[in-house]
């Protein structure tokens, strides 16, 4: 029972909880989609004086960043209380190829400090790499209108072609990220 | 009160993310390599589950906890605006590692680093806002 709790959680549990998670927003009259945080963000910083896609009433947007403020509050209490090793079972072939390009530690922790060291962060590259990433999606997901909640959850859930193109779009993306531009940079 | 049950989703979702490793940069690179079940098999359970439950919704005209008919609205029809923006996500997502979620979960997680990231995601919401007219959707 405590490695149930401790230990990883496999699929077959993450994703049903996933759904749940969607059914619970929709009975509650929302729906299920985090990117829309980012544009509310904007909008209650004044973005709306710099365009008019920001002049939204984002206070009717409240409960989604509340909702928001939990995820933090439940990354907090994941790694505090309810994780015993951080160490991921990675696929042995990812492993030895991280390897191969300089991520001698893969799977160790959930992020590699190659990327996400703070150390790295003093660097124009590593500062660059993630402000760019962080950019992409942000950019990337309004543009489409919805990001993996948004789209590969709530959109395929509904049958929403669109959501389906969306989704192509995000493996083309990530495709090109880790075959091409990854092996470019390390 | 109304919106204590948006904290406590929020941070049920956080958890899951969390100890099912979907914040982990290295999840991320290995789905994109096709080397792992793992993220095919939560997204997919999570959609043939949410499209069941979806449909159940529609067909037995179901109501919200407030009385209201439950009602999803359909995404715009187009393709450009899909097929692009979801390119651009997908670029950042395996270079980050992290979408829009896992971003703030990982800041409660403790990466502090993801903040760069974060700031990342809002300055490219704002440049979409203000350049949407110009782009084709």
């Amino acid at each position: 029972m405590k490695d149930l709790l401790f230990g990883p959680w496999p699929w077959y549990v993450a994703g049903p909880l996933i759904a749940l998670t969607m059914f619970f927003l929709i009975f509650f009259g929302k729906e299920f989609g985090v990117s829309g945080n980012l544009r509310t963000i904007c909008s209650m910083s004044g973005a709306g004086k710099a365009a008019d896609f920001f002049k939204i009433n984002w206070k009717d947007q409240t409960w989604n960043l509340v909702f928001l403020l939990g995820t933090v509050i439940g990354g907090f209490i994941a790694a505090r209380f309810l994780t015993a090793s951080e160490e991921i079972a990675l696929n042995p072939e990812t492993v030895s190829h991280l390897q191969s390009m300089g991520f001698a530690e893969a799977g160790k922790q959930f992020l590699p400090y190659q990327i996400f060291g703070l150390e790295r962060l003093c660097s124009l590259r590593g500062f660059l790499i993630l402000v760019i990433g962080g950019f992409m999606v942000g950019f990337g997901a309004r543009y489409a209108g919805g990001c993996t909640s948004g789209h590969a959850i709530s959109g395929l859930s509904n049958l929403q072609l669109p959501s389906l193109i969306s989704v192509v779009g995000f493996f083309i993306g990530g495709l090109l990220t880790v075959h091409l531009i990854l092996p470019f940079l390390f | 009160m109304k919106l204590a049950k948006y904290l406590l989703l929020g941070v049920f979702f956080g958890i899951i993310l969390a100890k099912a490793e979907i914040i982990s940069w290295y999840r991320i690179y290995e789905m994109f390599r096709f080397e792992s079940f793992h993220m095919y098999g939560v997204i997919g359970s999570a959609v043939v589950l949410g499209a069941i439950g979806i449909q159940l919704i529609k067909r037995n005209k179901l109501k919200d906890f407030h009385g209201q008919l439950i009602q999803i609205a359909d995404k715009n029809s187009g393709i450009t605006r899909y097929l692009i923006g979801g390119t651009l996500f997908g670029l950042g997502w395996a270079l980050a590692g992290a979408c829009p979620g896992p971003m703030f979960i990982l800041l409660g997680y403790g990466y502090l680093s993801i903040i760069v990231v974060i700031l990342g995601a809002i300055l490219g919401t704002f440049v979409y806002g203000v350049v949407r007219n110009k782009l084709p959707h």
